[in-house]
């Protein structure tokens, strides 16, 4: 019985990092946005503001849930859920530390893929049980959007998985440090397996998977809707997308599935491509600082490092370029980022057979 | 084709570039100045955002704000009344039997204001009765943060005063004017009889 126990709190220690991590998200978000266009952001609600995101969750919770007359009801209660969970449910399989995974499966990689696209699923749900034109068109966009982008995601992803030999996302961390028991070789010629650090990374290991790691990072920002491949939000355009008649707690859960979905594609990006919980410090003949920054609380502190740097990158893109057209993204996706992760692949396939 | 990729990842660096210049220049805030201020203008950096109700931004004493108006200047002309686009000066006078006293610049008064009412929620600021005024005594104000909770708050109303003086003047010109009106058709009556 005490296996359930265990369960019940990773999940719910799961659930409180989420949406802690969403409120924090937020904050830096509106933060860095206004430090960008010269603003000031949230000052009134604590110190400079720091409480905006808790006071914004305080309101949201208070609120009426609505749901439109004309709406399809069962879709339209249970798309937020479908959404949120299906990005919550991706946290099960990811490596935070040496020896600390909620859940260590053989097929870690492509479970997260598996459960990710159910998202698109429950935005489609959610625009079409809306019954709102608006929100109709964004989860179409929206759809089309992420079914496409999966492709060059799991391309370049699959790349990486050739050079690792498994999709258990635990060892692929494992093999980019010091813990491993396999050969690391930086660019393929130096072995790096007593050095670890930064050059036993995943893009430094072989350097086609740098490529590889921009095409999944291009990709990724479409998976999440963020901008500049925010077309199905478009606020612009169509008011708030497929979110459009969704109030209160609902509203909060959809906002909570895109904040963790951005931290959980930026936590695959960094487990597969830059090294996991891996210190980026390496050992120095003597001054082992790779062995002594190891460990479960280091792993922990270097995955979130790194995860809330790319974060942030993600953030300060949003704010930096504008908006694709709709055809210009899809043939992006189509006619550029696909044939390279293809071209990805193939070197991965070469490099494998020749270098390893 | 190449030219095009390197120019996409040229033109993504320096937005990425210009954003981030900004994203650390806003460590410090510009400093709240004056427009009449030499350095106005020569900010560039830092956030733009004044904090507003916290920190206000300096404007002249006679700005193009709230109205007021100096009573005791008044001479009750009514042209700024007659001269407001929007008409949202009423103004009631009443004259006076004999001449109440002197505005600050010599002008005699002989002109009671029972009323001088201006709505302010009508007023378009546009500044044509402070320009009009002879006497100077209706001005534009550096107040511009008013928010009132009931409409009839908005009509401000200058008259000092009070419905029993201004009853009281009112009284005093009836009667003056029904003493001469009485005088003069006496002096008529005399003149027709000197004729007859």
């Amino acid at each position: 019985m005490n296996f359930y126990l265990t369960y019940v709190l990773v999940a719910s220690a799961l659930f409180a990092f989420t949406a802690l991590f969403t409120l924090f998200a937020l904050y830096s978000e509106r933060k860095i946005s206004a430090f960008i266009q010269d603003r000031l952001g949230p000052m009134e609600v604590g110190k400079y503001g720091s409480l905006q995101a808790f006071a914004d969750i305080l309101k949201m919770l208070q609120k009426e849930f609505i749901i439109p007359t004309a709406a399809d009801k069962i879709l339209f209660i249970l798309a937020p859920i479908i959404i949120f969970v299906s990005v919550y449910l991706g946290f099960a399989a990811l490596p935070w530390a040496p020896g600390l995974i909620p859940a260590s499966l053989n097929l870690g990689l492509f479970y997260i893929f598996a459960i990710l696209s159910i998202e698109t699923l429950g935005i489609l749900m959610a625009g079409w049980g809306s019954n709102n034109k608006y929100a109709l068109l964004g989860s179409m966009r929206s759809v089309a959007q992420m079914v496409s982008y999966e492709i060059p995601a799991g391309i370049s992803l699959l790349s990486v998985v050739m050079i690792s030999q498994s999709l258990n996302l635990q060892e692929i961390t494992i093999r980019q440090g010091i813990l491993t028991s396999e050969a690391v070789n930086f660019l393929g010629i130096w072995d790096v397996k007593a050095i670890g650090g930064i050059l036993a990374w995943n893009v430094f290991q072989a350097p086609h998977l740098i490529v590889a790691y921009i095409i999944y990072f291009i990709a990724s920002l479409a998976e999440c809707n963020r901008a500049p491949f925010d077309i199905p939000e478009a606020e612009s355009e169509l008011v708030g997308g497929f979110h459009v008649e969704y109030s209160g707690l609902r509203f909060a859960f959809i906002f909570l599935a895109e904040y963790s979905m951005m931290f959980l594609v930026g936590m695959i990006g960094v487990v597969l491509f830059l090294g996991g919980w891996n210190s980026p410090l390496p050992n120095i003949s003597s001054v082992s600082l790779a062995t002594w920054t190891t460990g479960i609380g280091w792993g922990i502190f270097w995955i979130l490092t790194k995860t809330l740097c790319v974060v942030a990158v993600q953030i300060w893109l949003r704010w930096t370029l504008p908006r694709f057209r709709v055809d210009q993204l899809m043939s992006f996706c189509w006619k550029v980022l696909t044939p390279l992760a293809f071209l990805c692949m193939l070197i991965s396939g070469i490099w494998r057979l020749t270098m390893m | 084709m190449i030219e095009k990729v390197l120019n996409v990842f040229k033109t993504v660096v320096k937005g990425l570039k210009l954003t981030l210049g900004h994203f650390f220049a806003a460590t410090e805030s510009r400093k709240v100045k004056p427009i009449s201020d030499p350095g106005y203008f020569s900010q560039k950096t830092g956030t733009t955002t004044i904090q507003y109700p916290h920190i206000k931004l300096p404007v002249p004493d006679v700005g193009r704000y709230q109205l007021d108006v100096e009573m005791d200047d008044c001479i009750v002309c009514d042209l700024c009344a007659k001269i407001c686009p929007v008409d949202c000066i009423d103004i009631e006078s009443i004259k006076s039997t004999e001449a109440i006293g002197k505005t600050s610049d010599g002008t005699t008064k002989r002109l009671y204001a029972a009323k001088f009412d201006i709505d302010m929620a009508k007023c378009m600021y546009c500044g044509l009765c402070t320009v009009v005024c002879p006497t100077e005594c209706i001005v534009m104000t550096d107040t511009y943060d008013r928010s009132m909770i009931d409409l009839s708050e908005m009509t401000y109303k200058f008259s000092d005063m009070t419905a029993a003086e201004a009853d009281e003047k009112r009284l005093a010109l009836e009667k003056l004017n029904a003493e001469r009106l009485a005088s003069k058709q006496a002096a008529m009556q005399q003149n027709t009889d000197n004729k007859i």
